[in-house]
């Protein structure tokens, strides 16, 4: 497998299944390690920075849990590939800066990766479809420990795994469930979720769309706290509040349904009318649009479409995506032309 | 569920925000500690210069200014001085957590609301640090058995080193 098969293959977590897949669009689990005899990357020099790839290339080579993986080198690929696994979310933003000595490991499906040298040495992640907090944790700990066999990791009995940011010192975990709320968002009651959240160690932002502005109703909660709890206890916190918000949602859905059925149906209507004969469409629309139609299936209003579709539409209709399926550069307009020809491609409103 | 800043005992029951330049601020208080700091508030003008004011009060200050010579500031592993850590946001390297532990965790405290590690345990570090420290406790133990000329006690001891060493023998061995 290279990464030109990874660009021709979907990515696992929009399959569109799993738990709670009508409003839990995926669930990520990572963990941040580092070498214990190399400092962090940010503060390492480049001959540092380089034996710490190739050990961990090294390592990862003889591992069981890696074979079937691509290694990608970051500084040999072009600028829209790397903006391009940004978009898939196998890596941060931060990871396609300063390229040198910087790899990333992708597995089967997309389910798995691995940043090197990312803030810190390792960050491991998977990504699943639907609420699948404790098996994502079962795979990545599993992972973990196979590689703590060979691997010194820096770590201390008071603070746990050491890590360049404090905010991810002891567990090095953070896990993230994107949920799709419009009923909350509709309603105002998103505030609330806000508040209540921001009180139980855990942490809400918008996941698309500039800033930490929420655009399409899609937000992501995590963890924010990363010490003094077990693994087991902060993901459980985590799968409590969650399973909490779902039920918030789903209940604000049947009031909608119940009381404001007329207004929802226009808005959904409305929305997929626009979806499917838009000419040039911006992807701050297409994701407020998709967010709309994707309610509407959930709501059974809409049954000529499947999610999968629409999952696609929203990874396909990011930047680097659209201009590597279209195999060249593309400005923000010709973007805008061609992310509406794709949809209409997907969802068959016509030429 | 989150313990206050300031006295680090009571609950949290204020809770502030701060928007600088992109850069958000909280500060957490228990009623108590937010009625004492409000008056200081008024004369601050945000919550970051509450913020290092309460910092004056933690040791990083004593670090930089009032702890005797010699004393650590900079981690002797990577050469990173607790101030640049201040300016930078992120650590140089593991060590930095041993030169710097009284500062950082009151900073980790602050963040996580504790400062101990509760969850799974890397295989190599937390075997090793443990033993090595029983190790020195045991051979602290031994000598004064050996001064005090308690012979049959020194023997036990010195049988539990023996045995202790060679549990790390093996570990080494086998690459834990």
């Amino acid at each position: 497998m290279d990464f030109n098969d990874l660009v021709n293959r979907k990515s696992e977590w929009l399959r569109g299944d799993g738990p709670r897949s009508d409003i839990v669009m995926s669930t990520r689990v990572r963990l941040a390690r580092n070498l214990d005899e190399y400092p962090f990357f940010g503060w390492a020099d480049n001959e540092h920075r380089k034996k710490v790839l190739e050990k961990l290339i090294s390592v990862f080579n003889d591992n069981e849990l890696l074979k079937d993986t691509v290694l990608i080198r970051i500084k040999d690929i072009s600028e829209i590939d790397r903006e391009f696994l940004v978009e898939r979310h196998l890596m941060s933003q931060e990871h396609a800066m300063d390229v040198q000595q910087k790899g990333l490991i992708v597995g089967d499906g997309e389910k798995l990766s691995i940043m090197i040298n990312e803030e810190d040495h390792l960050r491991m992640q998977i990504l699943q479809s639907g609420l699948n907090i404790s098996e994502a944790w079962k795979i990545i700990d599993a992972l973990d420990t196979s590689l703590g066999e060979v691997l010194t990791y820096a770590y201390s009995n008071r603070f746990g795994y050491l890590t360049a940011c404090p905010t991810n010192t002891g567990t090095g975990l953070r896990a993230s469930v994107m949920l799709h709320l419009p009923a909350l968002a509709m309603t105002g009651q998103i505030e609330k979720v806000y508040e209540a959240i921001s009180k139980l160690g855990l942490t809400i932002r918008g996941f698309y769309g500039e800033g930490s502005e929420a655009s399409g109703n899609f937000f992501q909660i995590s963890n924010q706290v990363a010490l003094g709890h077990s693994e087991v206890d902060i993901l459980d916190n985590l799968e409590r509040v969650i399973t909490k918000t779902i039920a918030r949602e789903e209940h604000t859905r049947d009031y909608l349904m119940d009381k404001k059925k007329r207004e929802t149906q226009d808005g959904i209507f409305r929305s997929y009318g626009t979806l499917k004969s838009a000419r040039i469409i911006t992807s701050r629309e297409t994701i407020k649009l998709l967010s709309a139609v994707r309610l509407g299936l959930n709501l059974g209003l809409i049954s000529d479409i499947d999610v999968v579709s629409l999952n696609d539409i929203l990874l396909l209709m990011h930047p680097a995506h659209l201009q590597k399926s279209n195999s060249k550069q593309l400005s923000s307009h010709e973007r805008d032309i061609k992310r509406a020809d794709m949809i209409r491609k997907k969802i068959g409103g016509g030429n | 569920m989150k313990k206050c800043d300031v006295c680090g005992i009571r609950e949290a029951a204020v809770h502030l925000t701060e928007v600088v330049n992109d850069k958000v601020t909280k500060l957490h208080l228990c009623e108590q500690c937010a009625k004492e700091k409000s008056e200081e508030m008024q004369s601050h003008f945000g919550l970051t210069d509450l913020i290092s004011g309460l910092m004056d009060f933690g040791p990083q200050q004593m670090a930089e200014e009032e702890l005797p010579r010699g004393s650590v500031t900079t981690c002797g592993s990577c050469g990173m001085t607790y101030s640049e850590f201040q300016k930078y946001g992120k650590l140089g390297c593991g060590k930095c957590y041993e030169a710097f532990e009284d500062q950082l965790s009151v900073l980790l405290r602050n963040i996580h609301g504790s400062d101990r590690h509760v969850g799974k345990m890397a295989f190599k570090g937390a075997c090793a640090m443990p033993e090595q420290e029983k190790m020195k406790a045991l051979r602290e133990e031994l000598e004064t058995f050996i001064r005090a000329e308690e012979f049959e006690k020194a023997a036990v001891v010195r049988d539990r080193i023996k045995e202790l060493e060679e549990k790390v023998d093996r570990q080494e061995k086998n690459g834990f």
